[in-house]
Parts: C-alpha cells; sequence; structure tokens
C-alpha cells in the first residue's frame, strides 16, 4: 500500500517545478503552463486527501472539480489576454509587456 | 458453467489453471490473462477493419453505379491485403524539417484513440472489458485523444496544409463534443447510469423510440467527431490536398486510414448500444453470448452503413456554415432537448409505461418541430435581408 | 515494495519528468505537448486513487480542451519569438531557488506531521463514489451553491475572453 507521503512529496515535487516555471520563463504562454502545473499538483494532494481520509465524504474530490471549472476559466481568459496584448504589441515575453496603458 | 454460456470466464480459468500449473504466481497470471484478453480484442478488431476497408469500397462503388474492387479473390475480397502490401513496401518518407518524433507518434495515438473505445464496449452480457460507471465520459475522453492527434500530425508534418487541416479538424471537433456529451446525457436519464451495459439492460424499450431527437443529434455528433462528410473540412481535398495527413506515407498513411474507418464502426457499435439496445433482441442474447455478439455487430453494421450513407450523398459544408450550425442550432437545440427529457423524466415518474413512453416522444417531436419552425423563420429573415422582400415574379414579359 | 508501489513510483517518475520537460524545453509546442503528457501521468494517479471520475474528467477538460487551448495559443504568437534567444529570464536561478526551497520547505512541513505514513481504508463495499459526488454536488445541504457560482464563473470567462480576444480593427 502506498502511504500518504508519498502522494504529498509527489504533488509538492510538482508543485515546485511549476513554480519555477512561472518565475523563470520569459513566454507568457510558458508562465501559464506553469500555473497548469501547480493546479494539478494541488488536485493531486485534493484527491490523495479525499482516499486517505473519509470516502464517504466527498468534500475532496468536489474541490478538485471546482479546480477543474477555475483552471478551464483562467487558461481561457489567459491565452486571450495574450493574443490580444500579442495583436497590439507583436510580443509575448512577459518582461517586454511593461507599460500600464498603450 | 459451460463455454457455450460464459467464454471469457471459461477460457480465463483454463488459463489460469495452466499458467499456476507452471509455477506462475496467481498475480502474475492474472496479469498475463488480461493481457492476452485485450491481445484478441486489438487482434479481431484489426482483422475486422481489413474488411472495413472492402466493405467501404464496395459499398461507395454502389452508391456511385460502379462495381468497386472485384479483381482479387472472389467478389475482390483479397484487395485490402493488397492494399496492404502495397502500403508496407511503399517508400516511408519523412518530410524535412518535420519534427520527427512528434510526427511518428501521431498516427499511432490516432489508432489508439479508436482501439480504447472498444474497452467499454459490451459485446455480450458477459463479455466486455470493463464496466465503467463513467462510460458516458470515457467515450469523450478517448476523443479527446484524437483530436490531439489529430492537431500533432497537422503541425509536425512542417506543412500549411496540414496545418490549416488539422486547425479546422480541431476546431469542428472540439465545437461539436458538445452537443455529443449533452447526447449521451440523455440514455444516462432514462438508465439512471453512465455505464454502457446497464443502459444496455435498462432498454426494454429502445432509446430511439424514447428520444428519436436524440438519436438525430448523437448521429450528427459523431460524424462530425469523426470527420467524415458532410464534416470533411480537415481532408477538403479540393482546397487543402488531404489535409492533416497529406505528408504522410506508407503505413502510417494507412493507420489514419484505418483508424478513421474502424472510427466510424465504432461509433455505429456506440449508437447500438445507445439508442438501439446493443445486443438485445427480443430475447436473442439470453440464449447464447455468441448471439448476442452477431446482434451488436449487425446494429453497428447498420449505424456504420447510415454513415457511409450520409457520406457518399451529402456535400462537404463550409467552415464556417459548420461551425454557425453547431453553435446557433445544435447546441441550442441539444441543451434545450436536454431539458425538456429531464422535466419529462421527472414528471412521468411514476406514470404508467405507454403514457411515458409516447410523452417522451411526442415531446421529442415537439422540441424537432419548434426547432425547424425557428430555423426557417431565422434564414427567411436572413434571406430577405440579402434580397429584399420576396417577390412575385411575373410570367409572360 | 508491492506492485501498487511500483505502479506508483513509475507514474510519479515519469510526470515529474515530463513536468520537468515543460518547464525547460525551449520549443513551446513540445512544452505543450509534455505538458499533455504530465497531465496525463496525473489522471493516471486519480486513477490509482480509486477517483474514476477526476480521471476521466481530467482527460476531457485538461487534455481535450485546455492542452489543446494551448498548443492554439502558441502556434498564434510565434511570428517572432520562434524559439530563438534564451526562454528563460535573467533571474531564473532565482525562481530554481525559490523552487528548490519551497520544495524543501514543504518537504520539512511534511516531516513534522503525524497523518503523513497513514493507508487508506478499503472502499466500502458497494459504495458508489460517482454517484455519490453527483448527489453532493446538487444537494442544498452539501455543495450546491459551489457548483453553481462555478458555472456562472465559466460563462463569464467564455464571455470575457471573447471580449478581449475580439479584433475590432478587422471585426472579427
Amino acid at each position: 500500500m502506498v502511504p500518504l507521503s508519498w502522494y504529498l512529496i509527489f504533488a509538492a515535487a510538482l508543485f515546485s517545478l511549476g513554480l519555477f516555471g512561472v518565475l523563470s520563463r520569459r513566454n507568457a504562454v510558458a508562465i501559464l503552463l506553469g500555473i497548469e502545473l501547480m493546479l494539478n499538483a494541488v488536485n493531486i494532494n485534493l484527491a490523495a486527501f479525499w482516499r486517505y481520509g473519509n470516502v464517504m465524504d466527498m468534500a475532496g474530490q468536489v474541490f478538485a472539480i471546482i479546480v477543474f471549472a477555475v483552471a478551464a476559466a483562467e487558461v481561457s481568459v489567459g491565452l486571450a489576454l495574450v493574443i490580444s496584448v500579442y495583436r497590439r504589441r507583436n510580443t509575448v515575453v512577459a518582461d517586454e509587456i511593461d507599460m500600464m496603458k498603450w | 458453467m459451460s463455454f457455450w454460456n460464459d467464454p471469457l470466464k471459461v477460457a480465463a480459468d483454463w488459463l489460469l489453471g495452466v499458467f499456476t500449473g507452471w509455477g506462475m504466481p496467481e498475480m502474475a497470471a492474472n496479469i498475463l490473462i488480461g493481457f492476452l484478453g485485450v491481445l484478441l480484442l486489438i487482434t479481431v478488431l484489426m482483422v475486422l477493419d481489413i474488411f472495413l476497408v472492402w466493405i467501404e469500397r464496395k459499398v461507395v462503388a454502389r452508391f456511385q453505379d460502379r462495381l468497386g474492387p472485384n479483381r482479387v479473390g472472389p467478389f475482390g475480397l483479397i484487395q485490402p491485403f493488397a492494399d496492404i502490401i502495397k502500403l508496407i513496401i511503399k517508400e516511408d518518407t519523412t518530410p524535412g524539417g518535420a519534427d520527427k518524433v512528434v510526427y511518428n507518434i501521431a498516427p499511432m495515438l490516432s489508432m489508439m484513440s479508436v482501439l480504447i473505445l472498444w474497452a467499454i464496449v459490451p459485446l455480450a452480457p458477459t463479455i466486455l472489458g470493463v464496466d465503467l460507471n463513467i462510460g458516458a465520459l470515457y467515450l469523450i475522453a478517448a476523443g479527446a485523444i484524437g483530436t490531439l492527434s489529430i492537431i500533432m500530425a497537422g503541425w509536425s508534418s512542417n506543412n500549411k496544409f496540414a496545418l490549416i487541416g488539422a486547425f479546422r479538424q480541431v476546431a469542428v471537433m472540439v465545437s461539436f463534443e458538445v452537443p455529443m456529451l449533452t447526447m449521451l446525457l440523455i440514455p444516462t436519464i432514462f438508465a439512471g447510469s453512465m455505464g454502457m451495459s446497464t443502459i444496455i439492460e435498462k432498454q426494454d424499450v429502445w432509446y430511439v423510440f424514447l428520444a428519436p431527437l436524440a438519436a438525430v443529434i448523437f448521429l450528427i455528433a459523431a460524424i462530425a467527431e469523426l470527420g467524415r462528410a458532410p464534416f470533411d473540412m480537415a481532408e477538403g481535398e479540393s482546397e487543402l490536398v488531404s489535409g492533416f495527413n497529406i505528408e504522410y506515407s506508407g503505413m502510417k498513411f494507412g493507420m489514419f486510414y484505418a483508424g478513421e474507418l474502424l472510427h466510424a464502426f465504432t461509433f455505429g457499435g456506440f449508437l447500438a448500444i445507445l439508442f438501439f439496445g446493443g445486443y438485445r433482441f427480443f430475447g436473442l442474447e439470453q440464449v447464447s453470448p455468441f448471439l448476442a455478439i452477431a446482434v451488436i455487430v449487425f446494429k453497428a453494421f447498420i449505424g456504420y452503413w447510415i454513415i457511409m450513407w450520409v457520406k457518399y450523398t451529402l456535400l462537404r459544408i463550409r467552415i464556417d456554415h459548420m461551425l454557425a450550425f453547431n453553435w446557433k442550432f445544435l447546441t441550442p437545440l441539444a441543451f434545450s432537448l436536454l431539458m425538456v427529457v429531464a422535466l419529462m423524466n421527472a414528471l412521468l415518474a411514476n406514470a404508467p409505461i405507454w403514457l411515458y413512453i409516447s410523452g417522451m416522444f411526442l415531446s421529442n417531436v415537439a422540441v424537432a418541430w419548434a426547432a425547424l419552425e425557428i430555423a426557417r423563420s431565422v434564414s427567411r429573415r436572413e434571406r430577405e435581408k440579402v434580397e429584399g422582400p420576396k417577390q412575385v415574379v411575373e410570367v409572360g414579359h | 515494495m508491492t506492485g501498487e508501489q511500483i505502479v506508483f513510483l513509475v507514474v510519479a517518475l515519469f510526470t515529474l519528468g515530463s513536468g520537468f520537460m515543460v518547464v525547460t524545453t525551449r520549443n513551446l509546442v513540445h512544452a505543450a505537448l509534455w505538458l499533455v503528457s504530465t497531465l496525463f501521468g496525473v489522471a493516471v494517479t486519480y486513477a490509482v486513487l480509486d477517483a474514476a471520475f477526476l480521471a476521466v474528467v481530467q482527460v476531457v477538460v485538461y487534455i481535450g480542451a485546455i492542452a489543446i487551448l494551448f498548443i492554439f495559443a502558441v502556434m498564434l504568437t510565434r511570428k517572432d519569438v520562434r524559439d530563438q534567444g534564451p526562454q528563460m529570464n535573467k533571474n531564473w536561478w532565482f525562481g530554481a531557488l525559490l523552487a528548490v526551497m519551497t520544495f524543501g520547505g514543504l518537504y520539512f512541513l511534511l516531516q513534522g506531521w503525524s497523518g503523513l505514513s497513514k493507508t487508506a481504508a478499503a472502499i466500502p463495499a458497494g459504495f458508489d463514489a460517482v454517484a455519490e459526488l453527483g448527489n453532493e454536488l446538487v444537494s442544498p445541504a452539501a455543495y450546491v451553491l459551489p457548483f453553481e457560482v462555478a458555472s456562472v464563473l465559466l460563462v463569464a470567462a467564455l464571455v470575457g475572453a471573447v471580449y478581449v480576444a475580439f479584433n475590432p480593427r478587422s471585426g472579427k
């Protein structure tokens, strides 16, 4: 049987990878990819706590599903913003998108 | 428990005895037997796929008033084998600038997305891969992998036509998933489960009589998901040469082609399972599992034949018309039908069976009629905007 | 080491390896495809955790919609950046340090927690997690409000995305 700690450490590693991606990538789309990794790490934890806690209590799975919905919303709006910025500024490098208004 | 009543279990027990007799631990033996079962299913499907090529060519020939393959073997039955030999000995090219790994994975994923669907197809009461209680969602999930294979093929080929074809196909597949998933929910409402075997067991009355409109919408969405005419934008020969698979040659192209045919047959099977009673046919499935398999294969072939009929009868639709048709007509229709069916199901929960069936049927017909009326009045208004009000043409100048 | 542990380790290594490729690959389309394999690994993790519904929804939503959206976005925004120049910003070492520190901190925190070595109880016979989940999501006593709020959020995101990506000049 796999102990709970394995899942938690796995999720922590995935979260850290995502964090590295968000902090280090230049491309705005790549930053969003990092955010997806972090959200997935959170979901693994939610599912693991559901399985290792009281199985009758579905809170873990419900939260995971809400995270799915939020992730879908976040990606659609985020990518729409990136494409809109690309149309106006012709760049998707996060460092170069530094004016509040143009 | 004889072989004729439950062949899979008898065979598995026999194999288990043989393997443990060789000194294999029971768990390893069970895993090995599972692999053998999958191998058997896939082998049968691939052999069937070879003959689907022949069937498709024969049927299209008849639709177009030709004879079809008739030189190699009786009725041209050996023709597909000749095709395979040709495909295998053809030069296997990879275009310059292609992304080699992605380019080679894409045909495999395309075939895989079809084969994994058969894991949930119940061939007989006792013969099924796995009875997932989320079977309907699994169907959509497999479609997602198919979408991915097409965009991988289009992008990695390093060809404009391939990329445009892949973009179009993915746009179609992603948008037609919405009405398809909605229509999968209607058998789910009737049966109270998303599992395919439960849906079949609950079909004392075929669901096509309860919800004929749902069956039609599912068929349309399935054809779009397959990317066959009239929704074959991805391959639009007249404008894109061959679409997403333009750079593929030899057996890699063969994988796409065979995958498409098997996919069409599979959706014929799912149409049978969801709306035409699956392996059930007047108690025939109780007699023998082999009869049940014959029934479901026969029904799947009828579904496949309808899909071919549509393909070789209708013309290709323009991409913007197709997407507008989905988002402005099919999706709202699917949502309103789902709401009506759920409402009727709650209202008629305790009604006698004849009232339940006729109520469901009539509400479906009413929704279909209302949708067609709205579509007609909208299109009339659009036409008048372009052409001006309809004028009576005077005869005899 | 039992079979289950071996399965978990293989899946976890596969997922973490693909995740590493997501954040380090230069070619962004490859990064998006590696994201697909990471997401698939996470789906298998859900299946190992007996959360079949989550596993399938992961494939439908993440691979079928979100990953495809990412691939589209990468293709629509790579006229000039086409994998030239550095893909990491100049503070990447700081990001790496912070990520390692986060992992170390989480690991340290988890070490001190008593519930860590807990093993899962068997799922009670006849318990249908999918049916239970469906009931909870629409029952007023449980999670119907978050469920509805999520649907409102999705509609708002849909409208917002269309509005933001709408190009007033070309009218498309």
